[in-house]
């Protein structure tokens, strides 16, 4: 075990972030980012998940018969997503409203089945579950940062709170109607894997092809 | 005990590809996550039905105007008397427990309502019964009447309620409780500002003739919502089901009855 579980934890962050690296778990972070008290929930139960199905994972790991291990990480893993579901239709009802069918899509974000599968299924537990909370706050930093830029320049408030005062209500602001609708979040999404990608050097991939220069024979 | 480590011991050895291994492994699990998810699930039920009537309620007290934040939902709500009304014949019916009838399903159910043929709301099917609230003043006379309302916009059905004041021909508020249309643009419908121009505009003329109107152009300024800007399908679905509820196949002939006291 060469990695300590403080990398575990910290890595996933900035180095190995699962969105602007690996670039998983895409279409979630479109869909939840357009205010950010739901982000906020959202992350909190991706973190849950991610975690505790790689907890769950590689305590069984040794039992998991080969040819149906996929359907058993997915068992485990839509299990767990349905009792996050339940949890926060009961306890967090307006915002489970509008996060609606986005919770129960975790059961498809690659991110939690990557873990699973190319970590837990070959750790301990402790280390697998760290891993898979690093994970998800991998996700969530991402999803948060997206989510402040929508909701800010999309509808001039931050977690509901008016911070630019909108037209709409007698205020200066023109809210960017672009910026509420999925699409934008691609846009913020590509200037974030850009950003990071000019600070870590180490992240840009190797060109697959080169292109030509023009040359006349 | 030693019978016991025996079959445990046995499990360990076989081999984890085995057919065996496979099955029980795969059985024992199904059993374990569906005792989980059903326990969860019923034992969070019953708060998450007390979740959903109080968000039903909270919003029959924000279209009839009553709501401030933190009041007691529950307790506000009792002087609110909900009744089941049939909307063929416009009378007030008594074959339902008015507390727990359910409009959305008896849109469903075959008995219980009608496909329709004109059908400017999109909803396809249209419940017979209908659950609406009357607000009474405190010397027992009608305040308001609340009337639950919904049709396709632009990408969703919009759920609703619209209230009525005393004369049932001015509007009171307009609010919808459950909607997915675009952010920004049709889910405008949420803005204070646009629910504000619904107050005081009136259904129907002095002939009794339906006119209220959400449109880009105003013919009369009495009936007349101002459209959303840059949301013309939803401003169209909210005129279409607005004057769909309040018409001849929505509540139109209850009104009448009310007004005249034969509900």
């Amino acid at each position: 075990m060469s990695q300590t579980r403080k990398q575990l934890l910290v890595d996933p962050l900035v180095d190995n972030n699962p969105i602007t690296l690996q670039v998983l778990g895409i279409c979630s972070a479109l869909a939840v980012t357009s205010s950010l008290s739901v982000a906020f929930v959202m992350s909190l139960a991706v973190i849950a998940v991610t975690g505790f199905s790689s907890l769950f994972i590689s305590f069984l790991r040794n039992y998991i018969p080969n040819s149906i291990r996929i359907i058993v990480q997915m068992v485990i893993i839509a299990s767990l997503v349905i009792l996050v579901d339940q949890i926060i239709k009961a306890y967090a009802y307006e915002i489970s409203k509008t996060l609606s069918v986005f919770v129960g899509l975790i059961i498809t974000n690659c991110i939690v089945m990557g873990r699973a599968e190319a970590f837990a299924m070959k750790n301990t537990p402790f280390n697998s579950f760290v891993d898979g909370v690093g994970n998800g706050l991998g996700y969530s930093l991402l999803l948060m940062c997206v989510g402040v830029v929508r909701e800010l320049f999309g509808s001039g408030t931050l977690f509901g709170i008016t911070v630019l005062d909108p037209v709409n209500n007698g205020g200066w602001y023109v809210p960017n109607g672009l910026l509420l609708l999925p699409p934008s979040a691609f846009f913020i999404i590509g200037f974030l894997i850009w950003g990071v990608r000019s600070w870590k050097k180490s992240q840009v991939e190797a060109r697959e092809f080169k292109i030509q220069s023009l040359e006349v024979h | 005990m030693s019978d016991s480590n025996n079959i445990f011991t046995k499990f360990k050895n076989m081999p984890v590809d085995g057919i065996v291994k496979t099955v029980i492994v795969a059985t024992a699990l199904c059993f374990v996550c569906s005792m989980v998810v059903s326990f969860a699930a019923v034992n969070l039920k019953s708060i998450q039905e007390v979740n959903k009537t109080i968000d039903k309620q909270k919003n029959i007290l924000q279209v009839a105007g009553v709501y401030h934040e933190g009041i007691d939902v529950n307790k506000t709500f009792s002087s609110f008397q909900p009744l089941v009304v049939d909307l063929n014949s416009g009378k007030f019916t008594d074959k339902f427990d008015p507390s727990i009838f359910d409009d959305k399903k008896a849109a469903q159910d075959p008995l219980l309502s009608v496909s329709l043929e004109n059908d400017p709301a999109s909803i396809g099917r249209r419940t017979n019964y209908a659950t609406i609230y009357l607000l009474k003043k405190d010397d027992g006379s009608l305040d308001k009447v609340i009337l639950p309302i919904h049709g396709y916009g632009l990408w969703s059905t919009l759920y609703g309620f619209i209230a009525l004041e005393d004369n049932l021909n001015d509007i009171f508020g307009l609010q919808f409780y459950q909607h997915a249309e675009t952010p920004g643009l049709g889910a405008e419908v949420d803005n204070p500002k646009w629910k504000a121009q619904w107050k005081g505009k009136k259904l129907n003329n002095k002939n009794g003739e339906l006119m209220i109107q959400v449109a880009k152009t105003q013919k009369y300024k009495e009936h007349h919502i101002d459209a959303l800007a840059g949301a013309t399908l939803t401003s169209n679905g909210v005129d279409n089901l607005v004057r769909f509820w309040m018409g001849k196949d929505g509540f139109k002939k209850f009104l009448n009855n009310l007004k005249n006291g034969a509900a």
